[in-house]
């Protein structure tokens, strides 16, 4: 990766390649001296973990004569609930044609009746799939978590973006809430908030504030800075400019902001089922702890259509012109509909009819059964290759190598790339992970993550040239990536498990699949970004295609390709730590059974902090690649 | 030169602004004589204006002309207080603007001073007569009256019929023109403009500045107009302020700095601009010689160069200059020639 970009300066009498070669060869030889010994093997009974256990057990029995429970977390919990059935019950008592008549008219209204007639079929497909009712209530846990995120997430964003003091204490924050792996809310939330509606929700709205205060503060930030000014030389208050300046002018950003809330929203409400949020999350936890593809897909189909209807409305809102009013025409269509939806609900059963559901679950297991047979030879090939010629022997060198060997080198690695603090921090959280009992499984799920993310960048890289060097390829490109980000994550273990069945490499397969769609956006963004003028004088200067690509583009987009490198790594975590659902085992499998063995929650508990260690320490190795200059620059300054 | 800072509109007098974290310090020791690379180099700070003073007389356009970076537009942000200056003293309309509470600087805002920027710095959201009456809408005023008053200004600036467009649907010289609207439908007493047609094509700007001049004279407001364009500083400037790193170099009418710059520096701005378009019949004129006859056309000496050609040429007799009844001097056809052929130079004077 880096030796695309980095070039060492010549001048010195040693090779550049030299130091870090003599490194590597030490690092290799004190591997094959030490080997097996000072590794720490994993221990379910370890101290540690029967220790959380006691702790919930105490927790579980005080929740009602504990001051903190009694006046402050219950009531949250109440609160919260509230809402979530507050959602829950208006959007009963409309009944399926009153919801799919309201929903229909407010996209008409976002976005007229090209956007109305697809969330009026989409929202009609949860019925035909029998999956209304648990439908309606992802959508009232969704509509809880967005609403009290935007409650929250807004103004939180409105004053960062206003001011730097407080930009500055809320970046560190979201930072390390955005790398968190979503499974690790769910233990501490159970903890707290016991299980339920009101605990889902809360792990969603953790998982969907962040966008909601980075997009509004960007909003606030992107607004032409002379407008604010010309308001304020007209003697505006600084209420005044807010309402009458910063918040008309923020309005599509704020949009896209309310959009990424809810797709954030909508992809944490299934995981948020592994402490019994209700919804379609059940439906897909049980497909996949079962392996039945049949079971969850229809509700994996329902969620990808929820978000798609949601995604389309929210972004039709946000593209919208500055001044753009919605027509006569539109306000009679959408208030026609919803009319009809409603009166239709008041006179027609609140059941979905049943003559109208299709099933498929035996079809699908079927078709499914007939691909994992047909295709076994290739299927196995792919994961027998990988898993002997690089997973196992990459899981060995991670797991027999002394505790201290890789402390050394994830040292050395964070603090050449990154600089000493982050360096500090990397080592910090692998110290924390050794003494949580956790070692050999954040090891082996490590060594999950660094397969996944090779090919993910090497996939990632390949596309992103050649959608940068192609227009023709980008615009075929686009609208998959598009797709593929609007997804919910765990949507992508369906297909690999279909075809992989229950083993690690489903969640490396799914991983990648996860990954692949920003880097390609990312390393497209950072060649396109590279300055016309640059370009066109090297080619000026004759340069062959390949020339322009290697000595000028992926040089000039290094940032952006290391920055593509730290987001795969922390999207592919979150993903396999996912795939501990589908046999991914290590931290993630730890996770799962700490949810559905209740003397095992220490041991999930624990995994779910040492996953977030590792995605910090992983982080910290990559992240100074955005914030540093290129190496060349740090010799001038 | 100097008036009085009672009847001056503008009274600025040692004016400041140091950007850093460390401005008071700087300004409290020796460093602030530093040069700007040099300042920023030892204490991280620039400075972007450096004790400056001028006042502006009621009524006066007063140009502040400079390249990018010289201050100009810093300057003109802390009359109003949009930034805030490190030291010195603005004096706007007799109020002392440093010393004013946030109230009584809206107030000032509302009422007595209101400002063109460079991008125009419109609401998208707002049609063109809600843009208009964004001033009066802060103000608290009902939403007829504004709307009235609105209309009233943008009849002024030859937008009738535009009320209802938005602004992304003017051209940039009409958006410029709803800028120029917004500040004029308060009714200040100042007008500001930083810059206001940079952003604009030649042609509009040649529009926009007669607009400007125009205006001037049917409002008469007083108006404080940055440049970084000579000529336009020349065209509408009655006074003009050279800025160079924060410090006016030279302040003085166009004639002034055209014909004596104060320093190469000025000197090196003005080279090229046709001396004959600025300069009056009062910087050739010479006593008359003996024998010579004084019967020619008479002209005042503020008569530009080139306007009296057309005499010149009419007549073979020197022009008699004159200061009202008394003569300043005489000028002939070879003293018009000599100098238009010495103007592209400056100073080299060919043999004629």
């Amino acid at each position: 990766m880096s030796s695309t970009a980095v070039s060492t300066p010549s001048g010195l009498r040693v090779p550049g390649w030299l130091a870090p070669a003599g490194v590597a060869v030490l690092f290799a030889a004190a591997y094959l001296v030490f080997r097996g010994t000072g590794t720490l093997p994993h221990d379910s009974e370890a101290p540690q973990f029967a220790a959380v256990t006691e702790l919930r057990e105490w927790i579980d029995d005080h929740r009602n004569d504990n001051p903190v429970f009694l006046y402050f977390l219950n009531y949250v919990r109440l609160f919260v609930g509230g809402v979530y059935g507050l959602f829950h019950g208006a959007l009963t008592a409309l009944g399926w044609p009153g919801l799919i008549g309201v929903m229909g008219a407010l996209a008409w209204l976002a976005g007229g009746w090209r956007i109305a007639l697809p969330a009026v079929a989409g929202f009609c497909s949860f019925g035909v799939l029998g999956l209304w009712e648990s439908s309606v209530e992802t959508l009232a846990l969704v509509a809880a978590a967005v609403l009290l995120s935007l409650a929250i997430g807004v103004p939180l964003g409105i004053w960062a973006g206003l001011s730097r003091r407080a930009h500055r204490a809320v970046t560190p924050v979201l930072d390390v809430m955005q790398i968190m792996p979503t499974f690790a809310y769910l233990a501490p939330l159970a903890l707290f908030f016991h299980i339920g509606a009101p605990a889902g929700t809360i792990a969603t709205m953790i998982y969907a504030i962040p966008p909601a205060i980075r997009i509004t503060a960007l909003a606030v930030q992107q607004v032409s800075p002379t407008a604010v000014e010309a308001s304020a030389s007209l003697g505006a208050t600084r209420a005044q400019t807010l309402v009458k300046v910063h918040l008309p002018l923020a309005r599509s950003t704020m949009a896209l902001a309310v959009n990424q809330t809810i797709m954030m929203a909508l992809s944490m409400v299934v995981i948020a089922n592994l402490i019994n949020a209700p919804g379609l999350g059940s439906d897909i936890i049980l497909g996949l702890s079962r392996a039945q593809v049949g079971i969850m897909l229809p509700a994996g189909v329902a969620i990808v259509v929820m978000a798609m209807v949601l995604d389309r409305m929210t972004v039709s809102v946000a593209r919208r012109g500055p001044h753009s009013r919605i027509g006569r025409a539109g306000l009679a269509g959408a208030g026609a509909l919803a009319a009809a939806g409603v009166t239709l609900g008041l006179v027609l059963p609140h059941e979905w009819p049943e003559a109208l559901t299709v099933d498929l679950v035996a079809e699908i297991n079927d078709a499914v059964l007939w691909a994992e047979t047909s295709w076994y030879g290739v299927t196995t090939f792919i994961k027998d290759t990988t898993s002997y010629l690089l997973l196992n022997p990459l899981e060995s060198l991670f797991t027999t190598a002394p505790w201290w060997l890789v402390a050394a080198a994830v040292l050395l690695a964070a603090w050449r790339v990154s600089g000493v603090r982050p360096a500090l921090t990397a080592l910090g959280c692998l110290l924390a992970i050794a003494l949580l009992g956790t070692w050999e499984h954040a090891m082996r799920t490590m060594t999950t993550v660094a397969v996944a993310v090779s090919v993910t960048l090497v996939i990632g890289l390949l596309l992103g040239v050649a959608a940068a060097r192609s227009a023709r390829w980008s615009a075929v490109q686009r609208p998959v990536l598009d797709a593929a980000q609007t997804m919910p994550a765990f949507v992508y273990l369906l297909p690999a498990l279909a075809l992989f069945g229950t083993t690690r490499f489903t969640a490396i397969f799914a991983s990648i699949v996860y990954a692949v769609p920003p880097v390609v956006r990312l390393v497209e963004e950072g060649i396109r970004n590279v300055p016309g003028t640059v370009v066109e004088a090297a080619a000026s200067a004759g340069s062959t295609p390949g020339q322009l690509l290697w000595k000028v583009q992926l040089p000039m987009a290094r940032r952006a390709i290391l920055l593509a490198a730290n987001q795969g790594i922390v999207m592919t975590l979150a993903m396999v730590v996912v795939g501990g659902l589908v046999g991914a085992g290590a931290l993630g499998y730890d996770v799962v059974l700490g949810f559905s063995q209740r003397t095992d929650f220490g041991m999930g508990f624990i995994a779910g902090v040492a996953t977030v260690l590792l995605g910090v320490m992983l982080d910290r190795i990559t992240q100074g690649a955005d914030r540093r200059p290129s190496p060349h620059q740090r010799k001038v300054t | 030169m100097r008036v009085s800072p009672d009847s001056a509109a503008i009274g600025v007098e040692g004016l400041w602004k140091i950007f850093g974290p460390k401005a008071a310090k700087v300004l409290a020791c020796d460093d602030r004589f530093l040069e700007p690379a040099a300042l920023r180099e030892k204490t991280g700070c620039t400075a972007a204006v450096r004790d400056v003073s001028f006042d502006v007389r009621p009524g006066e356009v007063f140009v502040v002309m400079g390249l990018s970076g010289s201050g100009k537009s810093t300057l003109v942000r802390c009359l109003t207080r949009l930034v805030e200056p490190t030291a010195g003293r603005v004096v706007i309309g007799g109020e002392d603007v440093g010393a004013a509470t946030p109230a009584r600087l809206r107030e000032l805002r509302r009422h007595h001073v209101s400002m063109v920027f460079q991008h125009f710095g419109l609401l998208p959201h707002r049609r063109v007569i809600d843009n208009v009456a964004y001033g009066l809408e802060v103000q608290g005023r009902p939403r007829a009256e504004r709307h009235a008053r609105a209309a009233e200004i943008l009849s002024l600036v030859g937008l009738d019929g535009h009320a209802d467009a938005f602004p992304d649907q003017l051209s940039g010289g009409m958006q410029q023109r709803v800028g120029l609207a917004r500040a004029l439908a308060v009714d200040p007493q100042v007008m500001l403009f930083d810059e206001p047609f940079s952003a604009l094509d030649p042609l509009i700007r040649r529009d926009m500045q007669a607009e400007v001049i125009r205006l001037h004279r049917e409002v008469g407001k007083t108006m404080v107009f940055i440049t970084h364009d000579l000529s336009e500083a020349l065209k509408l400037g009655e006074r003009i302020a050279i800025m160079r790193a924060g410090s006016i170099v030279q302040l003085g009418t166009p004639e002034e700095l055209v014909g004596a710059p104060a320093d190469d520096y000025v000197a090196d701005f003005v080279r090229d601009v046709p001396r004959s378009h600025v300069l009056s019949l009062r910087w050739i004129s010479r006593p008359p010689e003996p024998g010579e006859p004084l019967d020619g056309p008479e002209l005042p000496a503020s008569t530009v160069i080139k306007d009296a050609i057309a005499a010149a040429s009419e007549s073979s007799r020197p022009i008699r200059v004159v200061d009202g009844d008394e003569l300043v001097g005489v000028v002939d056809r070879v003293d018009l020639l000599t100098f238009l052929s010495g103007q592209d130079t400056g100073d080299t004077v060919t043999a004629a």
